[in-house]
C-alpha cells in the first residue's frame, strides 16, 4: 500500500505537521486532554513518557481508523472508534507493563486514561475518517509530538520549580545511555510544593497558554505590517 | 444472497449490527494475543519486584532459600489472608517478611515488614502510598532515612505506650507539616508486630514441620 495520502502534496504534509505542532496544538490551541496532563507533569520524564505513549496510541488509531472509514457507517462510527482506541489502549498498557516495567510503575496509573484522551477520538472523528491512511497516521504523529511538546514543557517547568531538578529518572525511560538528561539545577533546593501539585500544573499552563497567545499576536501583527507595507507599495507605485 | 444484499444495504440493521460485532469479535482476538505475548513477561516482572522489595527487609546473607518458593498465608486480626514469605537457613527460619498497610492521609500506605525470629524489626519499606510529594514522601528511603528508625525495634521495645509518633506521645519523629503519614506508618508496623506475635510458632516453625502443618498454600 502507497503511504501517499489521497489528496498528497508537499503542502499538505507541511500543513499537518504545522497544526499537530503548534497552531491547532493539542493542549496549547484546543485545550483538550487537560487530565492527563496535569495529573503526570510533575516531572518532564514523566511526561515525556506519557507524551510518547499518546503519540504510539495516536498513529496506530490514526492509521487504523483511515484504513476501516470506508466500510463504517456514521450510526456506529463512534463506537468503533472507541473500540479501537481502547484496543490500542490496552495493548499499550500490557506492553509498557512487561517491557518498560519502571516507566509502566510511575505511568502505570494514567495509561488507562488515554482510552478517555478525547484528543484521541477527536482526531479519530476530525481527521482520520476523512483521509488516507498514510496522512492519518502523519497527523497522529504530530499531533502527537505537539502532545509531548507541551507534556515536557509542562514538566520541566513545574519540575525546576517544585524540585529544582530537570529530566530526573530519565534513565529509566530511555536506557542508562541517557542518564546524562538528569540534572540538578538547584543544589540543596527545599522545593516549592505549590508547582508539584495539581494547582501549580494549571498555574504553569496558564502561563504557557499566554506565551503561544502572545507568539501568535506577535507574529500576526508582523505578517499584517508586512502586508500593509508592500499594498503600500503597490499603490505607490501604480 | 438475500443475507448479502441486505448486508450490502449499508443503512440496514442488519449491516450495522454486523459491523459492530465483527469489530468486537476482532477486537477481542487482538486482546487475547497481546495478553498471551505479553503475560509471562508481565508475571516475571512482577516476582522481580516484589524479590527487589523483599531484599531490602531480609538480607540476602541471611537466607540460603528461593523467597518466592514457599509463602505461607496466614489471617490478620480481621481474618484477611496474608501472604508472608519466609527466609531459611537450612531448615531454620531466619526471618519473614509480609505486607502491612495503614490509612495515609490520602489513600492507603503499602509497606513490607521484615522481621527476625525473636520478633525484632530487620527493615520496614513503603512500596507504594499517594501521600502529599514534599510533605508525608519522607517515609520513603529514597527521600528520607526516618523509616530506617524501627530497625532492631520489637513489641516490648519501645514500650507499647510510647509507640507512637511525639505529637501522641510516643518515641517517633513526625515531620514538620505531616503527622497523620507518620503516624499512619507507626500503626501499621505496630499492627504487622502484633500480626507476628499471634502467629509465632507458626512463622517461625523449621522447614519440614511447617511443611506438613500448613494446609493453607499459595499455588506459586
Amino acid at each position: 500500500m502507497s503511504l501517499e495520502p489521497n489528496t498528497a502534496n508537499k503542502t499538505a504534509w507541511g500543513r499537518i505537521s504545522r497544526d499537530g505542532l503548534w497552531s491547532n496544538n493539542v493542549v496549547l490551541a484546543q485545550s483538550l486532554a487537560l487530565c492527563p496532563l496535569l495529573a503526570v507533569t510533575g516531572t518532564a520524564t514523566n511526561g515525556l513518557g506519557m507524551g510518547l505513549a499518546t503519540t504510539a496510541v495516536l498513529i496506530a488509531s490514526g492509521f487504523l481508523i483511515a484504513l476501516i472509514r470506508g466500510w463504517v457507517t456514521p450510526e456506529v462510527r463512534i463506537p468503533i472508534f472507541v473500540l479501537v482506541i481502547a484496543v490500542l489502549v490496552t495493548l499499550v498498557d500490557l506492553g509498557m507493563n512487561a517491557w518498560l516495567h519502571d516507566l509502566h510503575k510511575m505511568l502505570g496509573l494514567f495509561i488507562p486514561l488515554i482510552v478517555t484522551n478525547c484528543a484521541i477520538l477527536g482526531r479519530a472523528e476530525s481527521f482520520a475518517s476523512r483521509n488516507g491512511a498514510g496522512a492519518s497516521a502523519f497527523d497522529g504523529l504530530m499531533m502527537g509530538l505537539g502532545f509531548t511538546l507541551a507534556l515536557v514543557l509542562l514538566g520541566a517547568v513545574r519540575e525546576i520549580i517544585g524540585s529544582g531538578t530537570l529530566f530526573a529518572n530519565a534513565s529509566l525511560l530511555l536506557g542508562e545511555g541517557m542518564a546524562f538528561l538528569e540534572m540538578t539545577l538547584i543544589p540543596d533546593y527545599r522545593g516549592f510544593l505549590l508547582a508539584i501539585l495539581p494547582p501549580g500544573g494549571f498555574i504553569a499552563l496558564g502561563f504557557i497558554l499566554a506565551g503561544k497567545r502572545l507568539i501568535d499576536t506577535r507574529l500576526a501583527e508582523a505578517r499584517q505590517r508586512r502586508e500593509s507595507t508592500a499594498g503600500a507599495g503597490a499603490l505607490a507605485g501604480s | 444472497m438475500s443475507l448479502l444484499a441486505v448486508l450490502n444495504q449499508r443503512q440496514s440493521i442488519a449491516y450495522q449490527a454486523t459491523l459492530l460485532g465483527g469489530f468486537t469479535l476482532l477486537a477481542a482476538a487482538l486482546l487475547v494475543i497481546g495478553d498471551l505475548t505479553t503475560r509471562d513477561t508481565i508475571a516475571l516482572r512482577k516476582a522481580e519486584d516484589l524479590k527487589a522489595s523483599l531484599s531490602q527487609v531480609l538480607p540476602p546473607a541471611l537466607h540460603d532459600n528461593n523467597l518466592l518458593a514457599d509463602p505461607l498465608t496466614l489471617p490478620d486480626a480481621d481474618g484477611a489472608p496474608v501472604l508472608v514469605y519466609r527466609a531459611r537457613r537450612g531448615l531454620e527460619v531466619t526471618g519473614v517478611a509480609y505486607r502491612v498497610s495503614g490509612p495515609g492521609y490520602s489513600g492507603t500506605i503499602e509497606l513490607i515488614l521484615g522481621v527476625d525470629p525473636q520478633g525484632r524489626v530487620l527493615g520496614a519499606r513503603v512500596l507504594s502510598h499517594t501521600e502529599t510529594p514534599g510533605l508525608g514522601d519522607k517515609i520513603e528511603l529514597a527521600k528520607d532515612d526516618w523509616i530506617l528508625a524501627f530497625d532492631g525495634l520489637s513489641l516490648g521495645d519501645p514500650p507499647p505506650e510510647r509507640c507512637a509518633v511525639k505529637k501522641d506521645g510516643g518515641d517517633f519523629d513526625q515531620f514538620s507539616g505531616a503527622t497523620i503519614t507518620p503516624r499512619a506508618v507507626v500503626g501499621a508496623l505496630k499492627r504487622g508486630l502484633e500480626f507476628f506475635q499471634r502467629h509465632q510458632v507458626a512463622l517461625t516453625a523449621p522447614a519440614a514441620v511447617s511443611v506438613a502443618s500448613d494446609p493453607v498454600r499459595s499455588p506459586e
